[in-house]
């Protein structure tokens, strides 16, 4: 579950870590009260899930209620590569010394915990990474010690922050790393975090990335999954319990695991045809989860033909041959279907899905030449 | 042979008196897995048909003997039946249950490989593994696989998706190719066996004479498979890697299963392992039908 900053900042709060006083808001009346409850000059921030805010203009200081009204009409509503601006958020502005970054994240290959620190902040760390390496201090953390302060002061010292940093940046570097644990992120990033002209060292941004296995210990976090930017397919799929990722082609798939799903949206490709989507319906492929998957493919109206893979493991063919069977009575469908069904019992699902075959409705035998008839039946 | 288990396998199958526990439990012991044991601290001193149910894993390896064990448990309790398992005294763990925490995982990972080193876990969010004919310890449909062969040619396989796995399975049967073992390494970004481990043993193991590897997108292990395959296997390797044409930043379906900052391509997966001396194959049955050539020219 991605955040927003806004989110990120209160997330973030709760672990002690400074960030600046402000409020998420949703209207420019609104904008200008939070700004006179903040005072001036204020920070007008485009709440979006996307890079590069600042240069498509989605980030203005204002410093006065008249500024504050200017920007947040500009903003609200503003397209940032394809993200449209809702919410804005509206923080008290902070003088800036100078810029760092610090995030961690899971090093998957080492299975440890990895910190980046670098004392160029303020830019793409990805850009560090390519150009300057050396500018980014790493730190490895075992998951069973934690981060100790100790190794945090040495990691800063080898980030060659300002000496006036560093106090602020070890506190706020263990605080960042409790967030990361204890708050199940999968990633926290502050880019700048920020040393004032005061000394005081300061999250300006917030990048998190919440774990959604986690929800169990943080029944809260149900809050964040409302605001997930999803389009209209993912959120109906999603509401359904489907594992469902919009893609941008014009043949529907629906496959039972994610590993046959990703396979089955693959060969689509390969055959010279573009899925519409991704769609693991898991392994039991019941009339129930059929007719889901089918409604939300149904309904979107990019798809031409429908591609169902299934693969029959303890759940037997002819189990899913009558899922299907009932599901594509409960389900209108105007567009044609191709069914490839191997696996257990494969012989008896097949029998069963025989007489209900048409023009509208192929079986195929391998993967490969279903795509092709999918594909084929999608036309130009 | 086989690698990690076979027909000498005794497996204690913590939540067996749970529904998904107690069906894969039964249905792993009809096909010939010895399942000596369950647990369940409120239900200690009964038994599912037959099979003792213990109030821990250390109980149930102290009557029965048990070497391994078998994870039904809910996510929320996985990291602590984990634990039970390596501190009970088995030497490999199963966890099937998907759904567990990253942070989880990276920890009780760590924690085996310091306080356990003698302790292999297999998963979290893994099918599990089955050396057909021998043993059968997760959610495989076992007759899906053909048993090896005296004499024959036999694959083994390592997979990161569970109905890809199958999918390998079942063409290698079709094709009438004996498996000496199938392990399900699962799909999070912290599986606690990797192909690495798998492929040490594949390749040490005199029954099995080449290896299926089937990947996915994320993380860098099918490139550090790559690297191994090109140092240490001797055995022909067959590989397939799922989700091509997967979308930068989304979440194919498993959790380890992102491709983000152009890191974790199938394409830079591929590359890898054919530079190694792999073949790959472009999708699940264009594999099959390299692995059919690779025996038949053994």
């Amino acid at each position: 579950m991605d955040l927003f900053e806004y989110q990120g900042k209160q997330f973030f709060a709760r672990y002690g870590i400074p960030v600046s006083p402000g409020e998420a808001v949703t209207t420019v009346d609104d904008a200008v009260a939070a700004a006179e409850r903040i005072g001036y000059p204020v920070v007008v921030k485009a709440q979006v899930q996307v890079g590069g805010r600042g240069k498509a203009g989605g980030i203005k200081l204002a410093g006065d209620a008249g500024e504050v009204r200017t920007h947040a009409g500009n903003i609200l509503g503003m397209d940032i590569k394809g993200h449209t601006v809702e919410t804005l958020w509206i923080e008290l502005a902070s003088d800036i010394a100078e810029e760092y970054y610090a995030s961690f994240t899971l090093d998957r290959s080492a299975k440890k915990h990895l910190g980046m620190l670098s004392a160029q902040g303020g830019v793409e760390i990805e850009a560090v990474a390519a150009e300057n390496p050396e500018a980014i201090a790493k730190i490895w953390v075992d998951p069973v010690d934690g981060l100790t302060e100790e190794a945090a002061r040495a990691w800063v010292g080898a980030a060659e922050l300002n000496p006036a940093a560093t106090e602020g940046a070890v506190a706020i570097l263990t605080k960042l790393y409790s967030a990361y644990v204890e708050g199940d992120a999968d990633l926290v990033e502050i880019n700048p975090l920020i040393l004032k002209p005061t000394g005081e060292v300061h999250a300006l941004d917030a990048k998190v990335t919440l774990d959604g296995n986690s929800l169990f210990r943080h029944p809260d976090y149900e809050a964040y999954e409302a605001t997930q930017v999803r389009d209209e397919r993912e959120q109906a799929a999603h509401d359904k319990g489907l594992q469902y990722v919009g893609l941008d082609g014009f043949v529907g798939v629906i496959a039972n695991g994610a590993g046959l799903a990703m396979s089955t949206v693959d060969i689509v490709n390969q055959v010279g045809g573009e899925p519409a989507n991704f769609l693991d319906i898991g392994g039991g492929a019941s009339a129930e989860v059929m007719t889901g998957a089918l409604e939300v493919i149904n309904n979107d109206p990019k798809v031409r033909s429908i591609f169902i893979n299934i693969f029959g493991g303890i759940t037997k063919g002819e189990e899913v041959a009558n899922g299907i069977v009932a599901a594509l009575d409960r389900v209108d469908i105007e567009v044609p279907i191709v069914i490839r069904l191997d696996g257990t019992n494969a012989d008896l699902g097949r029998e069963i899905l025989e007489p209900h075959l048409s023009d509208k409705l192929q079986m195929q035998p391998t993967m490969l030449d279903a795509a092709q008839a999918v594909v084929a039946l999608a036309g130009k | 042979m086989s690698i990690f288990v076979d027909e000498t396998t005794k497996v204690v199958y913590q939540g067996l008196t749970g529904s998904q526990g107690r069906f894969y439990g039964l249905l792993n012991r009809e096909y010939g897995t010895q399942v000596v044991a369950g647990t369940n601290p409120r239900k200690a001193g009964t038994d599912v048909e037959g099979i003792p149910v213990f109030a821990s894993v250390g109980e149930a390896v102290e009557a029965t003997g048990a070497t391994a064990s078998c994870i039904f448990i809910p996510a929320p309790g996985v990291r602590d039946a984990v634990m039970e398992a390596a501190e009970g005294g088995v030497s490999f763990v199963v966890c099937i249950t998907e759904g567990v925490p990253a942070q989880d995982e990276a920890w009780f990972f760590n924690k085996l490989k310091r306080d356990f080193p003698g302790v292999q876990l297999l998963g979290p969010n893994c099918p599990g593994i089955i050396s057909p004919g021998k043993a059968n310890i997760g959610i495989t449909a076992g007759h899906i696989a053909k048993a090896p062969v005296e004499g024959e040619t036999t694959v083994g396989i390592v997979s990161r998706s569970g109905t890809l796995t199958y999918q390998a399975l079942y063409e290698l049967k079709l094709n009438d190719i004996g498996v000496s073992t199938c392990v399900g390494i699962g799909g999070d970004p912290v599986p606690g066996t990797s192909f690495i481990d798998c492929l040490e043993a594949f390749e040490a193991d005199p029954e099995t004479h080449a290896v299926m590897m089937i990947g996915e997108i994320g993380g860098s292990a099918e490139e550090e498979a790559a690297e191994f395959i090109a140092a240490k296997m001797s055995k022909p390797v067959v590989s397939y890697i799922a989700g091509v044409t997967a979308p930068a930043g989304k979440k194919m379906g498993h959790a380890g299963a992102i491709v983000s900052g152009g890191k974790g391509t199938a394409q830079a997966k591929m590359e890898a392992l054919r530079e190694a001396g792999a073949r790959v194959g472009l999708n699940p049955t264009e594999a099959g039908r390299l692995m059919v050539e690779v025996v038949r020219d053994l």
